[in-house]
């Protein structure tokens, strides 16, 4: 049931336009960050609003949206966003990622591959891939602009001289077929090869920081690295507990005082298929939809 | 046996009604009305409808209602109301040398056209606190002046006419508005005081006392700091003229400042403004500073790095809605990262120790 | 103002407009993919598509211009009533809607700047008939290869040489979308 109080997905028309008009930019220049006049959206900035403006702007009444929040669909914020989604456009909501059209996403990408037809939606909070190495947007942009991104490689550098390896393990800057540098928002970089060549548009919004960007489909984004430090995608060395899934990322739970831990699936929606299929892991129990 | 956690819907409903009951507080006290805040919390009113860029006294005290007095809180319920309201239409400059004075005290002159008015101020009263309030806060009323005809120019127009303070241009250009256009930096002047009217009180406050000790100082001196209501005006294109559509209270501080002359100007004052909605003398006051700190380029002064005088690093970090949310959202799950981070920790070690079983 | 220039727009903008964004954002995103839209009645020799698009994305906001027998008085009102879009010289137009010959030489559109390459206007290009029969496109958006009935590719393949810097089109015909960002290369075949 939408809430006749407020325009469709919330947005006024005018707004929708400025923020349509800008991922059309997105798209048009790959990797490139639009900026856009954010609003002050009915939820606090960091909570996602630049992700909640883009979707907004995106969705027909026709679609199916799934909200995750670190993977999974039941987080509160994620829980809060659905419904402020349900109630403002009436669209139908969905947990199943395959069922999705529209996926609004904090610090994941759904370990089942998306097709053509879906939109992931990313919440961002600090688009500059730079900002940490040059806190100046006038020289960030600059840097852009130039297609300069000396800086970036020597930070990584750094990190090799002193760790050993590339000491950054979320947020791994990409380079977006050949051209800009991006930051593909706070996803673990066990991620990062998803954001190349899928099948479904990908939006990244930051709302306090108002800009937009893009990767349409089939787009080339490669994770940055060293010929001789080639990128890793890492997780834990582990399989799910419940699932026993060899393959998807994990979240670390502690189960004991005595600092027993066991390890989850962080795409809930993905473990619970794989155990609907009839996959048990090392704490696992057979679902109702187990063979 | 772990279960996934669930129920995130049931938790959140659950949280918000019992907010609810606490912000309500113990029922055997009276409750507070939103005509109360209105007229006994004013100051408070004021800094909602200033950084909340709204002026709407009864909305402002229903937010600080609802907020349960965190004014940060009220800001954003105004910010996010605000947002969804249609614009009719733009008003004209508001003209401040036609304001109804309730207030008007100049630091440079000891006297003047129109006056020294202290008006309500607590600059004077010992800060004592006042126990019979606790009890009973019936005031006798104040005794009054009558209205006065007179003028009330500003300070500044004396020193204007001798050429003793810079001249300020005049333009019928239409400011950019920060709130329906991203902010490009570097920004116009225009686009910077409104930056600030909306800033953080406290951090304008802070920015402009660093500039006073030293980091950034422009030797300010308070021309003039007026508080009145103005009237608000609007073109209507189907009359061919202009009309009243309301009136709104305003300070307004202008600080003349030292200046020693560039090669282009002779020495002479120089300008610092600030005007902010409502009686909100201290904002109006840290405004003007932190503007006349932030000219430095265009009076060719010297960049000495202070933290005042850079207009990113101000403008950037002035929103508190902004501010807000970003700081508090790091309590928000951030398990995939932390867990990102966990593992790359371990890795490191376990490689350290290897490396140190080798040096063995 | 004309007579027609009071009817044609959205009867339900929020959803209209939703649903031609969307069109438009799979067209531009998925180049050589062609999309059909509704909803507007422009009068002539504005098509449907174009119509659509100008009520979906123009507004006070954002100078349109109007190339060769597109500007007309109909047109014109038209787009005053309903997106309230300044009509300008092309230099100063962030949309453009015009047959391709009208809109020749492309290279008065603004491109953007290296600092703000959004700034580049976008091209509504009304087409005679619209295929995915023509030259090869190759880029984002595309998986291996698509093709579409282009105008010509000289020109496209100058502006894509700009990247990140160009402009952006939409070609229209009837109620028949597609799109082609300046980061599509074209070839002929």
């Amino acid at each position: 049931m939408t809430d006749q109080a407020y325009n469709f997905a919330y947005l006024d028309e005018q707004t929708k336009r400025m923020i349509r008009r800008a991922i059309l930019k997105g798209i048009a220049v790959p990797g490139y960050q639009v900026p856009f006049a954010s609003r002050e959206m009915p939820m606090p900035y960091g909570w996602g609003t630049g992700g909640v403006q883009v979707t907004a702007a995106c969705l027909v009444p026709e679609d199916c949206l799934k909200v995750i929040d670190q993977g999974a669909d039941d987080t509160t914020n994620a829980v809060s966003i659905r419904k402020f989604f349900q109630r403002t456009a009436g669209v139908a909501v969905t947990e199943a990622t395959a069922d999705a059209s529209v996926i609004q996403t904090r610090h994941r990408i759904p370990e089942l591959p998306l097709r053509e037809g879906q939109i992931l939606v990313y919440q961002v909070p600090i688009p500059e891939p730079l900002r940490f190495l040059e806190p100046r947007e006038t020289e960030t942009r600059k840097m852009h602009s130039l297609e300069e991104y000396g800086l970036m490689h020597v930070k990584l550098y750094e990190d090799i001289a002193r760790h050993g390896q590339i000491a950054t393990s979320y947020a791994y800057p990409v380079k977006v077929e050949g051209r800009y540098v991006m930051d593909p928002s706070p996803i673990p970089k066990f991620d990062n090869p998803k954001l190349s060549g899928s099948a479904a548009l990908q939006l990244f919004g930051a709302g306090r920081e108002q800009r937009i960007y893009a990767v349409p489909p089939y787009t080339s984004v490669v994770s940055l690295d060293f010929e001789d430090h080639p990128f890793v995608a890492g997780k834990a060395p582990h399989d799910c507990d419940l699932c026993g899934a060899t393959d998807s990322y994990l979240d670390e739970v502690i189960v004991d005082d005595a600092g027993g831990r066991m390890f989850v699936c962080s795409d809930t929606d993905f473990c619970r298929g794989r155990k609907d299929a009839g996959h048990i892991g090392r704490l696992g129990v057979q679902t109702d939809g187990g063979a | 046996m772990y279960v996934a956690v669930k129920g995130g819907e049931r938790a959140i409903d659950n949280a918000h009604a019992f907010l609810a009951e606490d912000r309500r507080g113990d029922p055997q006290v009276a409750e507070l009305s939103v005509a109360q805040i209105r007229e006994q919390l004013r100051l408070a009113v004021n800094r909602v409808m200033a950084e909340g860029s709204l002026f709407d006294p009864d909305l402002a005290a229903l937010a600080i209602k609802q907020a349960r007095g965190d004014l940060i809180e009220a800001v954003f319920l105004i910010r996010a109301y605000r947002t969804t309201l249609p614009r009719l239409g733009a008003s004209n400059p508001v003209d401040t040398a036609q304001m109804a004075v309730v207030r008007r005290v100049s630091a440079t002159f000891k006297d003047l056209p129109g006056g020294q008015v202290l008006g309500p101020t607590f600059d004077y009263t010992h800060r004592l606190l006042d126990f019979k309030l606790a009890a009973d806060g019936q005031v006798p009323p104040a005794p009054t002046a009558p209205v006065s005809a007179e003028k009330v120019p500003h300070v500044t127009e004396f020193l204007n006419r001798d050429g003793l303070i810079e001249a300020e241009p005049q333009s019928d250009a239409v400011p950019p508005d920060l709130t329906r256009e991203p902010m490009e930096l570097p920004t116009s002047r225009a686009l910077r005081l409104q930056a600030i009217t909306r800033g953080d009180e406290g951090f304008i406050l802070s920015m402009a006392y660093s500039t006073q000790r030293g980091y950034g100082r422009t030797h300010a001196f308070v021309g003039e700091l007026r508080i009145g209501a103005v009237a608000v005006e609007m073109d209507i294109p189907e009359l061919g003229f202009s009309v009243e559509i309301g009136e709104i209270e305003l300070s307004e501080c202008e600080t003349v400042n030292q200046f020693k002359g560039s090669k282009t100007e002779p020495p002479q004052f120089t300008r610092g403004y600030g005007l902010v909605f409502g009686q909100s003398e201290r904002k109006a006051i840290a405004m003007s500073l932190v503007d006349r700190a932030l000219r430095w380029k265009e009076l060719g002064e010297d960049n000495i790095g202070a933290p005042a005088q850079d207009e990113e690093f101000v403008l950037m970090h002035a929103d508190n809605i902004q501010a807000t949310g970003f700081l508090e959202h790091i309590k928000l799950p951030h398990y995939v990262d932390f867990q990102a981070e966990l593992e790359l920790v371990r890795r490191l070690r376990a490689d350290a120790a290897t490396m140190q079983e080798a040096a063995k | 103002m004309t007579p027609d220039a009071l009817t044609g727009g959205f009867a339900d903008a929020p959803i209209q407009s939703a649903r031609a964004f969307r069109a438009a954002m799979e067209a531009l995103s998925r180049p050589g993919k062609i999309e059909t839209v509704a909803g507007a009645q422009p009068p002539a020799p504005l098509s449907v598509a174009a119509g659509v698009l100008l009520l979906t994305l123009a507004d006070g906001t954002t100078p349109v211009h109007l190339a060769g027998a597109h500007d007309s008085p109909s047109v014109r009102d038209w787009i005053t009533f309903h997106c309230g879009a300044p009509l300008v010289a092309a230099a100063d137009a962030v949309f453009a809607v015009g047959t391709w010959g009208a809109m020749q030489p492309i290279t008065r559109f603004a491109i953007g700047t290296p600092d703000y390459p959004d700034r580049a206007a976008t091209l509504i290009i009304e087409m005679p008939d619209l295929t995915t029969q023509g030259p090869r496109l190759t880029g984002p958006g595309i998986c291996d290869v698509a093709g579409l009935s282009l105008p010509e590719t000289a020109a496209f393949r100058a502006n894509h040489a700009l990247f990140p810097l160009g402009i952006d089109c939409f070609l229209t015909c009837g109620d028949k979308v597609a799109g082609l960002p300046r980061s599509t290369l074209v070839e002929d075949i």
